[in-house]
């Protein structure tokens, strides 16, 4: 809501400045948003008259005028504004002034003719964009006078964003009361006094819906000259609020809906056939708009109609076809009272927003729509002449919102604020918020008034109290509570120290967004489904993740593109995988991924220049799975995934579930991604890591251990993971090491084959081994060996 | 006098001797098995009774004091030997050390952290929770009925009517407060989301929502945990300022305002006393029990915090940015 700020001052008119009355509104829950000067800063412009006006001997397009400001002598002007004519009352910068942008007028000869001042334009003063002309001023406008003081220029605008429960606030009437009570200032209403009617016109009205619409205040007038000029006061007020002036009908509707907060409308009397029902739509019944455009209506859309036809959506927006257009001489005017459950949401199903639906889907005063219909009456006589019908009134009083009657306890609001405010002190702020109150000995029986239908619970009244007395008012204290200590389970590793272990291995830790481009997502993962947002901020974020990997590989492009060639990032999150028969049919799974791009190590004097390989991934990965202590318990396997380079891919499971994946991105992927050289992705469950194993202590041996070191020969295809874990899991007894500490193919291997270079360590816990018995463990290592993989012994 | 011309003689090869080598020569030529003063020590048989205990401690004098000269001599060659070594290992130790430079935490995970460091040690209790989630959690179980402006102002992202991305954690709340009774303390910080996109809005952004329901919590407690947590996080003594406002699930309501640097009001957090009907939708009686919530957003805090002036550079996760977050 934006208002003026001199508007609000004929109501109510605290000794504040500008900026002391929007603080003082900000801090009671009235946001100032804005506070803008109505006009440029300028001086040294007058009301003047055009007394002579000729052409210009020596330019098609100006004008030499002779102007009046009063002082006695004419002034020669040129003026270049097509509607500049002998006449009129005009806005006057003498030579001397200063406009907007300290632009100074100075005598000038424009084409040969003297010029001593010009003519301004609402824009050229910085009141508005206007700039088709020149300022045409009514023709009483008193030449002489200063602009700024005739317009009253010396204004502000101010903005307030409301909060959805200060609806009362919504007009001139309800901010200023507002002040009222927070400077204990009488707020003075316009007296708002019947218009007795001249004629006995009147239309029948049917409320076909009364919980919808309890009340329903129409009036017809008559002969009303839609073509006269609404007067400039009020087209400066409602500009100052923000709306433009249309035309003297619609300009004073507005002027309703911004001084008293009632949204009103105005029907073509000849447009209406039969009476006035206002019913519920029927479902698909249509109706063409006031902006032309048409709207199929759903049986949840309260309209007004006549015996045949929707004439309009009650509270939201007027239909073409009864609207009042340039031939209109008959208006019905409406002041309606639409309740808020009638109106909600339904504009946002049309994609509409109005400053009536506005107010009504947050509520209206239920007792405002009479004197409205009153005040509008007035003003339409006094600017367009013709004659009102007398107010016809349709309403269903039980249908109406009752004024609650609330109870607030005093042990109560000590209880919720924390402190205890004086009873006198309570009462008054009831009664100067507009309540009714009557003292109980628990404390306040509060009645709200019409306005306030914000006010139902007990806790909108300690809120109100709270307001007023001041936020700051109240003091701040450290809360007291029973110091219960918080449960932490050892076996359950903290995330934090899963992102420790990458940070201290060299990643930054990243945040994608959750939702990524469909393209790459199908692309990397063409038999994922994936949950699709129907209204996504752009195409390329619209699917939800159903992994990390195309987020940390966009992050991996961006920064390649930008000379980091050295990618390594994490991120944990969740990943959407739609899946039925769980919660909203999607799993969540929270998971940790990395991407590893660029050089193996920074550039550096004594290390390597050599690009980072699967290896350097899968030692990070190694790591994390170290941290749960159950290294035994988690395998890589190679395998396929969609994404990754067929032969380096690796699964990575628990026990036997899969719980990750690690491998290259597959080459075929690397322009679609924008990535340079070969990139290494892994994720992992962080529920299969979480799970962390207690350490559980053995004695350490005092005999010595003693290592055997074996070399064999097997088929290259052989994976050396399952030769580890089967040397571990045949359980000779007094291993208690087993190294891998050569891979070797080449010259003396037969092709085809590899060659493993393996060190035992042999300890027994009670005895110092023989050879005898150290021997054995490595002969059934060795056999076992022959026998699994066809492993031969190098001697 | 035969004596003292050998000392003088073994002494001058001592002081000659260059290496370990030739120092042993020196030993063998006066002391080994045929050395000039064992050769002395033989005729001592060919004295008389009477001059042979003085002929022998002489002997052995000079003895002692050739062997004191080869020790010291070759302590002396060791320890010349040894610095040699030594010179010659020395290295540059300014050359940079070969190692891998930490990464950072994200600095909207750093800034998590340290709320739920603040937090937690006042036993609050991190909790979380979905990020797609049901009309209820989102909005119903809050107070916010459909078709409620609230709602509108929400800019959710919807996959059907009942199904959305949380516009907020306090969802998290609803369920905490669904399955475990008062007294309650917890945070909850995540992702949430909201379709705007702009210099100042980005479609994904931080919470961190804090809940206390207890027998007897006020709004002064509330304000005394926020002053608290925002003179901490900000290790300053900021002004700190609290503004009525309007949610649906807090009354009294209010949104908290920090002093910026530039003399301007910042608004950092929204918070109030939890709304009776949120309390009725969990099953808990308001009237037994009374709660604050508060809500902030991680990354208007992080910007203040470090400095960081566009919004969008938090998920843009250039190396170049987090780098800096050390």
């Amino acid at each position: 809501m934006k208002f003026s700020e001199k508007w609000l001052r004929e109501w109510v008119n605290p000794a504040l400045s500008a900026k002391e009355l929007s603080e003082q509104l900000s801090m009671a829950g009235l946001e100032v948003d804005g506070v803008e000067p109505v006009a440029g800063e300028f001086s040294g412009v007058l009301v003047g008259e055009v007394v002579e006006c000729g052409q210009h001997p020596n330019a098609d397009k100006l004008r030499v005028t002779k102007v009046n400001v009063g002082d006695g002598e004419l002034r020669d002007i040129v003026c270049g504004a097509p509607n500049c004519r002998e006449g009129i009352k005009v806005a006057v910068a003498v030579v001397g002034a200063v406009l907007p942008g300290n632009f100074k007028i100075k005598k000038a000869k424009l084409r040969g003719e003297p010029s001593m001042g010009m003519l301004c334009s609402f824009s050229e003063l910085g009141i508005s964009d206007d700039h088709d002309g020149i300022i045409e001023l009514p023709a009483d406008a008193p030449v002489g006078t200063n602009i700024r003081e005739y317009l009253d220029l010396d204004d502000t605008s101010i903005e307030v964003d409301l909060t959805p429960n200060r609806a009362d606030c919504l007009g001139i009437r309800g901010i200023a009361r507002e002040v009222g009570v927070l400077n204990n200032l009488d707020v003075c209403e316009p007296a708002i006094s019947p218009v007795a009617a001249t004629i006995d016109d009147s239309i029948a009205i049917k409320l076909s819906a009364p919980e919808a619409c309890p009340r329903y205040v129409g009036r017809v007038l008559r002969n009303v000259n839609v073509a006269a000029a609404t007067p400039l006061w009020l087209s400066e007020k409602l500009r100052r609020c923000g709306i433009r002036s249309i035309d003297p009908i619609v300009d004073v509707t507005n002027f309703i809906l911004l001084e008293l907060g009632q949204p009103m409308h105005a029907f073509n009397l000849a447009a209406i056939e039969g009476s006035v029902n206002v019913r519920m739509a029927n479902k698909g019944e249509t109706l063409t708009l006031l902006d032309e455009t048409e709207a199929k209506l759903n049986d949840d859309t309260l309209v007004i109609a006549d015996d045949n036809k929707a004439l309009a959506m009650a509270g939201i927006f007027g239909g073409l076809h009864s609207g009042v257009n340039s031939d209109t001489k008959d208006i019905l005017l409406e002041s309606a009272f639409f309740s808020r459950d009638a109106i909600m949401g339904r504009a946002r199903q049309y994609g509409l927003h109005t400053d009536a639906s506005h107010r009504y889907e947050r509520g209206v005063d239920s007792q405002l729509q009479r004197n409205a219909m009153e005040r509008a009456t007035a003003l339409i006589l006094q600017i367009c002449g013709g004659e009102a019908g007398p107010v016809i009134e349709a309403c269903e009083e039980d249908k109406l919102p009752k004024q609650a009657s609330v109870l607030l306890r005093r042990d109560r609001l000590a209880r919720v604020l924390g402190i205890t405010i004086d009873d006198a002190q309570v009462l008054e702020i009831l009664e100067r918020l507009g309540l009714n109150v009557v003292q109980t000995n628990e404390g306040w029986e509060a009645k709200a008034p019409s306005y306030r239908f914000d006010i139902a619970i007990e806790e909108d009244l300690i809120e109100e109290v709270a307001r007023v007395y001041g936020y700051n008012n109240i003091p701040h204290v450290a809360p007291t509570a029973a110091l219960s200590m918080l449960p932490s389970q050892e076996a359950v590793l903290p995330i934090n120290t899963m992102k420790s272990l990458l940070l201290s291995r060299g990643y930054n830790e990243a945040i994608t967004y959750s939702f990524v481009d469909p393209k790459i997502q199908s692309a990397l993962f063409p038999d994922a489904k994936s949950m699709v947002l129907p209204h996504p901020i752009s195409s390329d974020m619209s699917v939800m993740r159903v992994s990390l990997w195309p987020g940390l590989l966009g992050a991996t492009a961006y920064n390649q593109k930008r000379q980091q060639g050295r990618v390594r990032l994490f991120e944990t999150g969740l990943r959407f995988i739609p899946q039925q028969d769980t919660p909203n049919g999607v799993l969540q799974q929270q998971v940790i991924g990395g991407v590893v791009a660029g050089r193996r190590n920074e550039e550096h004097w004594d290390l390597g220049d050599s690009p980072v390989d699967f290896f350097d991934a899968k030692a990070d990965v190694e790591a994390l799975l170290a941290l749960t202590g159950k290294t035994g318990e988690f395998s890589f396997v190679s395998a396929q995934h969609s994404a990754l380079h067929p032969g380096m891919t690796a699964k990575i499971l628990l026990n036997d579930e899969e719980v990750g994946y690690i491998g290259a991105i597959h080459p075929q992927f690397t322009k679609l991604l924008g990535v340079n050289g070969r990139v290494f992705v892994f994720e992992l469950e962080v529920e299969a890591v979480v799970a962390r194993k207690l350490p559980s202590a053995a004695p350490v041996s005092r005999f010595p251990s003693n290592r055997r070191d074996i070399a064999i020969t097997v088929k290259d295809e052989v994976s050396v993971g399952n030769i580890l874990s089967y040397i571990e899991e045949i359980g000779v007894n007094q291993l208690v090491g087993l190294n891998l500490f050569d891979v070797y193919k080449g010259k003396g291997i037969e092709p085809g084959y590899k060659s493993l270079a393996l060190s035992l360590h042999l300890q027994d816990p009670e005895k110092t081994l023989e050879e005898a018995e150290i021997q054995q463990a490595v002969d059934t290592v060795v056999k076992g060996l022959e026998s699994e993989f066809e492993a031969a012994l190098r001697e | 006098m035969e004596l003292d011309a050998i000392i003088n003689q073994a002494k001058e090869l001592i002081d000659a001797a260059q290496d370990a080598a030739t120092l042993d020569q020196v030993r063998v030529e006066f002391m080994g098995k045929k050395g000039k003063l064992t050769d002395l020590l033989k005729g001592l048989g060919k004295l008389s009774n009477e001059e042979r205990p003085a002929a022998g401690q002489k002997i052995n004098v000079a003895k002692q004091q050739i062997q004191q000269a080869i020790s010291a001599k070759g302590e002396a060659l060791r320890s010349e030997e040894l610095n040699k070594k030594l010179a010659e290992e020395a290295i540059d130790v300014t050359l940079p050390g070969r190692t891998e430079a930490p990464g950072n935490l994200h600095p909207v995970s750093r800034t998590i952290a340290r709320i739920e460091s603040f937090f937690g040690e006042l036993g609050f209790a991190v909790k979380t929770g979905p990020e797609i989630e049901d009309g209820f959690h989102n909005f119903d179980a809050l107070n916010i009925p459909a078709n409620h402006p609230a709602r509108a102002d929400h800019d959710t992202f919807y996959f059907n009517p009942d199904m959305m991305l949380r516009t907020q954690t306090s969802g998290v709340q609803i369920r905490t407060m669904e399955a475990e009774q008062p007294p309650l303390r917890i945070i909850s910080p995540g992702r949430v989301y909201r379709n705007d996109y702009d210099q100042t809005h980005t479609p994904m952004f931080h919470q961190v929502e804090g809940l206390m329901v207890d027998k007897n919590v006020s709004f002064t407690d509330l304000k005394g945990i926020l002053h608290d947590f925002l003179h901490h996080f900000f290790e300053e003594s900021l002004e700190v300022r609290f503004r009525p406002s309007y949610f649906p699930f807090t009354e009294p309501s209010a949104e908290v305002d920090v002093m910026g640097k530039n003399g301007q009001w910042l608004e950092v957090l929204g918070c109030g006393m939890v709304h009776p009907n949120v309390l009725k939708a969990v099953n808990i009686d308001p009237e037994e029990y009374t709660g604050f919530a508060f809500g902030m957003g991680v990354e208007r805090l992080t910007m203040l915090r470090y400095g960081v002036n566009d919004l969008r550079s938090f998920f843009e996760n250039d190396l170049r940015f987090l780098k800096q977050f050390n």
